[in-house]
C-alpha cells in the first residue's frame, strides 16, 4: 500500500518536472505551423497581387464586352471568351453535378458491397487523371467521330473531370451524417429513398455544395481539355456544335503573343477568370450559409447558443 | 386468439415467456417475441428469447451494460435490417403476422410500432412543426387541418406543448435534451402507432425532465403497449407492469415488476435488484 502511494508520488514528480520543457514544445510547434502557413499563403499571394496589378490596368467595359481585335493591336476585348467559360461551366455542372451527386448517394448510402467498392477504387483513380487525356477522349468518340470541334465534346470532357470529384465528396458528406438521423427515419415507416433524399441531404447540404464548388472551381481554369475539344474562336457563341471560346483558352493564346499589348490582355482575362470563379463560390455560399438550414449553419448557431 | 398461445413444449422451454403463466388463454398480447435470437457476426447477443407483451401495459427491460436489452428491443421493429452482420431468427407477432416473414413489407408494420432512441435525434434542418410532422408529411399526409391537430396532439401527450406552443416553427435543435427528447415521443407518437419502443428514453436527462417524461409514458399506457429498456431500476418499478431481467443474452426471469423486485424466483435476479452486480 505505502509504495503504491510512493510510485504515484514519483509519478506527480515526473509530471512537475518536464513541465517547462512541455511549453518549450508547445510554443515550437505553434511556430512551426504559423511559418509553414506563411510559407504556403506568400506565393498564393504574390500570384494575387501580380494577377490584380497587372489585370486592373487592362480592364474596360469595352474589354469585357468585346470580341478580340486584330492580333497585336491592342484593341478589342474577351467578351466570347467570358461567355465561353460561363456556358462551358454551366452546361458541365448540368451534365456532372446530377451524376456526381448521384454515384455519390449510391457509394455512401447503397455502398456496401463489392460494386460499390469497385466503383469508388476508379472513381479515386479517375480524380487523379491528367485532364489532357479526358481531353483526347472526348476528342477520339465526339470530335472525331462527328467531324468538327465543339462545345458538347468540351463539356463532356469537363464532365468527366467533374464528377469523380462531386461523387466523392459527396459520399463524404452524406456519411458525415449521423446514422440516428436514418434510424428515426427508418423508425417513422419512411422508405429508404425519402429518408436519403429528404433528410439525410437536407443535414449534408453544405458539404455537397462545397464540393460541387470545389469541382466548378476546376474545370474553370482546365485549359488543356479545351483545346482538344472547343478549340476557341473570336466570335460570341452561335451554337452548341460548332468551337466556342473560353478564358483559359484566351488567357493561353494570348500570354503566347510577342505583344505587350497582348499580354496585358492576358493579365485582364486572368483576373476576369479568378473573379468570376471567386463569384460563383461566394455567392452559392453565402446564399446557402444564409438560408440557415444547413446542418453546420445549425451546427454553428447551436454552439453559439451554447457559449452564451 | 387460439394462434397466439404456445403449446406447452415451448412453455417448458421458456419459463418466464409469459408474466401471468397462470392466465395465457383470456389475455390479449399485442406483441409476442417467439424464440429471437440475434447474432452479430456468429456470436449471439440475444439468445432464444421469449416474450408477450400484453395489450395497454408497460413492460421494462433490465440488466447491466450489453446483455441484450436493446438489442432484442430493435428487433421489434426490424431496426437489424440496417445493421451489417447482424442476423436475427426466430418470430416477432404483431396482431398475429409474423414481422420477419418474406411476405411483409417491415415499412408498414413500423408504422405500427413507434421509436424512441437512447439519444435524442431530431432531424437538424427541421423545424419542430416538421419534426412531429415528419412521419406524416413524408408518408404522403398533406392536408394542414389534420396535420395541425396532430401536431397538437402529440405535444400534448408528450408534455411539451406548453413550452412550445408558440415556437413552432423554431429550429428542433434550439431545444434543450430533455425538450428534444420528448420532441422525438411527440415524433413516434404523431404517426399514430400501437406499440412503443423505449430504448433508454431518460438516460441523458435530468431529474425533473426524467419526471416529466416518466408521467408520459404513465399517461400513454392507457392506450398503448409500451415496451421500455432501462438501466434504471427504480424506473422500471415506477412506470412498468412488468419486467424482464436479461443477462448475457438471456432472459432470465420475466414477471409483473412488484413480483420481480420484492420476490425474485432466480438467484442471478435477486442479486441484480438488490444492488450486488451490474
Amino acid at each position: 500500500m505505502n509504495s503504491i502511494q510512493q510510485r504515484r508520488q514519483e509519478y506527480r514528480s515526473l509530471f512537475k518536472q518536464n513541465v517547462a520543457k512541455r511549453l518549450l514544445v508547445d510554443k515550437a510547434v505553434k511556430i512551426i505551423v504559423f511559418t509553414c502557413v506563411i510559407v504556403a499563403i506568400i506565393p498564393l499571394g504574390s500570384i494575387l497581387v501580380e494577377v490584380f496589378k497587372n489585370g486592373i490596368t487592362a480592364i474596360s467595359i469595352e474589354f469585357l464586352t468585346e470580341t478580340p481585335g486584330s492580333i497585336g493591336s491592342g484593341e478589342g476585348g474577351i467578351g466570347p471568351a467570358i461567355q465561353g467559360t460561363l456556358i462551358i461551366i454551366g452546361l458541365s455542372s448540368l451534365i456532372g453535378v446530377p451524376i456526381g451527386v448521384m454515384s455519390g448517394i449510391f457509394l455512401s448510402e447503397y455502398g456496401d458491397n463489392t460494386l460499390a467498392r469497385f466503383v469508388r477504387f476508379f472513381n479515386d483513380v479517375f480524380m487523379e487523371f491528367p485532364s489532357i487525356i479526358l481531353g483526347i477522349f472526348a476528342f477520339l468518340i465526339i470530335v472525331l467521330v462527328l467531324g468538327h470541334f465543339s462545345v458538347w465534346a468540351g463539356a463532356f470532357a469537363l464532365s468527366l473531370i467533374m464528377f469523380p470529384i462531386v461523387a466523392r465528396t459527396t459520399e463524404e458528406s452524406l456519411k458525415m451524417v449521423p446514422m440516428t438521423y436514418r434510424e428515426a427515419g427508418t423508425a417513422l415507416g419512411l422508405k429508404k429513398w425519402v429518408i436519403t433524399f429528404r433528410i439525410v441531404i437536407s443535414a449534408a447540404k453544405s458539404g455537397m455544395v462545397t464540393g460541387i464548388m470545389l469541382s466548378v472551381s476546376r474545370i474553370g481554369g482546365e485549359t488543356a481539355p479545351l483545346i482538344m475539344t472547343i478549340l476557341g474562336s473570336s466570335q460570341f457563341f452561335s451554337s452548341l456544335d460548332t468551337p466556342m471560346d473560353a478564358l483559359p483558352l484566351r488567357i493561353w493564346r494570348l500570354s503566347l503573343l510577342p505583344y505587350d499589348s497582348a499580354q496585358l490582355q492576358g493579365w485582364g482575362a486572368a483576373l476576369v477568370l479568378i473573379m468570376i470563379i471567386l463569384g460563383i463560390n461566394l455567392g452559392i455560399k453565402y446564399y446557402f450559409m444564409n438560408k440557415k438550414n444547413g446542418f453546420f449553419g445549425q451546427l454553428i448557431k447551436q454552439r453559439r447558443n451554447v457559449t452564451k | 386468439m387460439t394462434a397466439l398461445t404456445t403449446n406447452p413444449t415451448s412453455m417448458e422451454a421458456h419459463p418466464f415467456a409469459s408474466p401471468e403463466p397462470s392466465s395465457t388463454i383470456d389475455t390479449k398480447y399485442k406483441m409476442i417475441a417467439e424464440n429471437v435470437t440475434v447474432s452479430y457476426g456468429g456470436i449471439d447477443a440475444v439468445k432464444n428469447v421469449t416474450m408477450k407483451f400484453k395489450e395497454k401495459s408497460v413492460t421494462a427491460l433490465i440488466g447491466p451494460s450489453g446483455c441484450g436489452k436493446t438489442t432484442f428491443l430493435r428487433c421489434l421493429n426490424r431496426m437489424h435490417d440496417m445493421t451489417k452482420n447482424a442476423k436475427v431468427t426466430g418470430k416477432v407477432l404483431i396482431d398475429n403476422t409474423d414481422l420477419y416473414s418474406k411476405e411483409i413489407d417491415p415499412i408498414y408494420h413500423r408504422r405500427k410500432v413507434g421509436m424512441v432512441f437512447q439519444k435524442p435525434n431530431p432531424f437538424p434542418t427541421m423545424s419542430i412543426y416538421d419534426n412531429v410532422t415528419a412521419g406524416l408529411r413524408l408518408n404522403g399526409v398533406r392536408d394542414k387541418k389534420i396535420l395541425d391537430e396532430i401536431v397538437e396532439d402529440s405535444l400534448k401527450m408528450a408534455y411539451l406543448w406548453d413550452e412550445v406552443k408558440n415556437d413552432l416553427k423554431k429550429s428542433a435543435i434550439e431545444l434543450s435534451g430533455g425538450q428534444q427528447q420528448r420532441l422525438c415521443i411527440a415524433r413516434a407518437l404523431a404517426i399514430q402507432p400501437e406499440v412503443l419502443l423505449m430504448d433508454e428514453p431518460a438516460s441523458a436527462l435530468d431529474p425533473i425532465a426524467t419526471q416529466k417524461i416518466e408521467e408520459t409514458i404513465t399517461e400513454l399506457k392507457n392506450d398503448y403497449t409500451i415496451i421500455i429498456v432501462t438501466h434504471n431500476m427504480q424506473q422500471a418499478i415506477r412506470v412498468s407492469d412488468y419486467t424482464g431481467f436479461m443477462y448475457l443474452g438471456d432472459l432470465i426471469e420475466f414477471r409483473e415488476t412488484k413480483k420481480l423486485f420484492t420476490d425474485p424466483k432466480n438467484e442471478l435476479t435477486a442479486k441484480y435488484v438488490q444492488g450486488h452486480f451490474g
